[in-house]
């Protein structure tokens, strides 16, 4: 609880006062000081930095070219020279991987990027405006709750044709919702607060109390909750994958691997064991750090 | 009572009330959805039907058939009409009607969803009863640690590593599809499931086989139940411990496990009902990949093989329906509340 009320005190301080983004870096590093201590949280995060960094400096880390083919040496068994092995081209899965860790982040940044914007407005003009903009925002949105996030993305997917792109698409699509929701509900308890009142009877317009005063107050939270998400971007992006639907060949996509290796599974463990170890890593690391975040903002939980 | 009946009955009745003018606009809504994502599709509707060499002729006749010259809103009131008499179109694999296919195929989902949720309920339960109770010790945070695990794998994987170890490693359980293929088309499909035609035909070495196919896909199907009910069979049952009359019933001197099972967690029965309806629902989702990996002739299955052919027709009508089983879930699951919970009279 502590962190919303400083939160609230710093951001409706923050409009007069200069120093609004020195309050905002004092409570992150408060924050994460509280974050870590959990040591759970604290693997997650140490995770999530990891697939940063691999990502980041994946042409270094690698040992071979992710996309050259070797047929004189294929499926052969993790070795020395090939830590994780080969697949059926005689490429070597560890430098997939590592590259894979790209289009892993891609997918996750992206998907993100145009999910907080658009949950972010819909909840927050649907909760300041209330009334029938309420009432049909909410509307679409229970629309899109509807479906599993999977067949949805599914069904967009197989509309607009497979590839990475269309799967970002459908994955943004299907990921809104949610954060409509809850900006929604803080905008909800927002709107009551004597500092927007105050606002208001200085004249200031709607597109002006939302911009400055609603939506950095919703920002904590949706960010949070955007990071408990990515868990399952990067799920049903792998599951999407796995059906032939996202990344195609030769992309190294996590999901796609272990749709290609399935066929050599039987007698080729590895093709299929390590890109599934991966995407149950980076699954595991966002969910604990969401775990974590959710502690930190919302003890009633506990 | 402080309420007489009457009052009751009519609020309940204004909740329902009013649940059924949101959910009729959401279904509605839904219809528009899949009607729209059925529109965008790069893939030609017209050509489906009449094939690549067809004549411009037979090409312009089918599309005019198809009603595909009218605007949009006329398209759309066709594709309702045509719902409301249950014709969802034909699907290309099979050439009869999408609703018929599904109709055949659906059983062998519910089976499966429904071994997955009794596994769920069986390990979820216990489990977050018994983190509740070691709040803040090891245990409680190991248990915290699975149920995240089953949250964070990817389902086809697990169902892949699975056939692996347990099936051509091990050769504990039996492979892909619902029976051995000795046993394929042994007993007579009454219900559709397997496992209850087998026990209808007394044919006990099918069970078996049936018992067998399905343990491993339904296992791991239900992993994401297992960590949500356990999660939130935790939290329920902390709420229902910090309250007074648990102090008092320790007071008195009742045995712990009296405290546990006859007290606390009677009162979570209600909102455990509705959790475990939820995660019901959301079992269709992981049905679809793991239908995909154990080759099971079921719901999900059919989706995706429509999928790959760009059947457009069963996709949305599969789509559709996987809506609407959503939205009625969460219906029958809130009119139940009440009836069960008089608190929320």
């Amino acid at each position: 609880m502590t962190a919303e009320t400083s939160m609230t005190a710093s951001t409706s301080m923050g409009s007069t006062h200069p120093n609004r983004y020195q309050a905002l870096w004092t409570l992150c590093q408060d924050s994460t000081k509280r974050l870590l201590k959990n040591p759970l949280t604290a693997v997650g995060l140490g995770v999530v930095i990891m697939l940063l960094l691999v990502a980041l400096f994946a042409p270094w880390l690698a040992t071979h070219d992710p996309l050259v083919q070797n047929l004189n040496n294929t499926l052969s068994a993790p070795s020395a020279a090939h830590w994780f092995g080969t697949d059926e081209f005689g490429r070597d899965i560890y430098s997939r991987l590592v590259h894979g860790a790209r289009i892993t982040l891609y997918i996750i940044s992206l998907v993100t990027v145009i999910v907080g914007p658009i949950g972010l407005a819909i909840g927050a003009i649907s909760g300041y405006f209330g009334g029938w903009v309420d009432t049909l925002f909410m509307r679409i949105t229970d629309i899109f709750i509807s479906f599993p996030s999977l067949v949805l993305a599914l069904a967009f997917v197989a509309a607009l044709g497979a590839g990475l792109e269309h799967a970002v698409i459908a994955i943004a699509l299907t990921s809104w919702p949610p954060i409509a929701r809850l900006a929604r509900a803080e905008t909800l308890q927002l709107r009551q607060a004597d500092y927007i009142v105050a606002v208001q009877l200085q004249g200031a317009s709607s597109a002006r109390i939302l911009c400055r005063h609603i939506v950095p107050m919703c920002l904590s939270s949706v960010i949070v909750r955007l990071t408990m998400n990515m868990a399952s971007i990067i799920l049903t992006a792998a599951g999407l994958g796995f059906l032939g639907l996202g990344a195609q060949p030769p992309l190294p996509e996590w999901g796609a691997m272990i749709s290609t290796g399935r066929s050599y599974m039987l007698e080729s463990w590895w093709l299929v064991a390590f890109p599934g170890g991966a995407i149950l890593l980076v699954s595991l690391a966002f969910n604990l750090l969401g775990d974590g975040l959710r502690d930190l903002l919302d003890p009633r939980s506990e | 009572m402080a309420f007489s009946s009457d009052t009751m009955a009519s609020r309940v009745t204004q909740r329902l009330l009013h649940r059924m003018v949101t959910v009729s606009i959401t279904l509605f809504g839904l219809l528009a959805l899949t009607f729209m994502i059925g529109r965008v599709m790069p893939i030609d509707p017209v050509l489906t039907v009449v094939g690549p060499d067809a004549d411009s002729s037979t090409y312009e006749q089918v599309y005019q058939e198809m009603g595909l010259d009218q605007p949009l809103l006329v398209q759309f009131g066709i594709y309702l009409q045509d719902l409301a008499h249950g014709d969802l179109g034909n699907a290309l694999l099979t050439g009869k009607p999408v609703l018929d296919d599904i109709i055949r195929v659906f059983p062998a989902t519910l089976e499966l969803a429904t071994v997955a949720i009794i596994f769920g309920i069986v390990i979820g339960i216990p489990m977050g009863v018994y983190a509740a109770t070691q709040k803040g010790r090891l245990t409680d945070h190991i248990i915290r640690v699975i149920s995240l695990f089953g949250y964070s794998t990817p389902v086809f994987w697990v169902g892949m590593m699975g056939l692996l170890i347990f099936y051509a490693w091990l050769n504990w359980v039996g492979g892909s599809g619902r029976v051995g293929l000795a046993y394929e088309g042994l007993v007579e499909p009454v219900t559709g499931m397997i496992l209850i035609d087998s026990i209808i035909a007394r044919d006990w070495e099918v069970l078996a086989s049936a018992l067998n196919h399905v343990v491993l896909p339904a296992f791991i199907l239900g992993l994401n139940s297992v960590s949500f009910i356990a999660r939130m069979t935790r939290s329920f049952m902390l709420e229902q411990l910090s309250q007074e009359y648990i102090l008092t019933a320790r007071v008195k001197g009742l045995p712990e496990r009296t405290v546990i099972w006859r007290h606390a967690f009677r009162n979570i029965l209600v909102q455990l009902l509705t959790i475990v309806a939820l995660a019901y629902g959301s079992l269709l989702e992981g049905a679809v990949l793991i239908e995909t990996v154990f080759a099971w002739p079921g719901f999900g299955q059919y989706l995706t093989s429509s999928m790959m052919l760009g059947d457009m027709n069963a996709v949305m009508a599969s789509v559709l329906l996987i809506g609407l089983m959503f939205v009625t879930l969460n219906l029958v699951t809130d009119m139940l509340y009440p009836i069960f919970d008089p608190r929320t009279r």
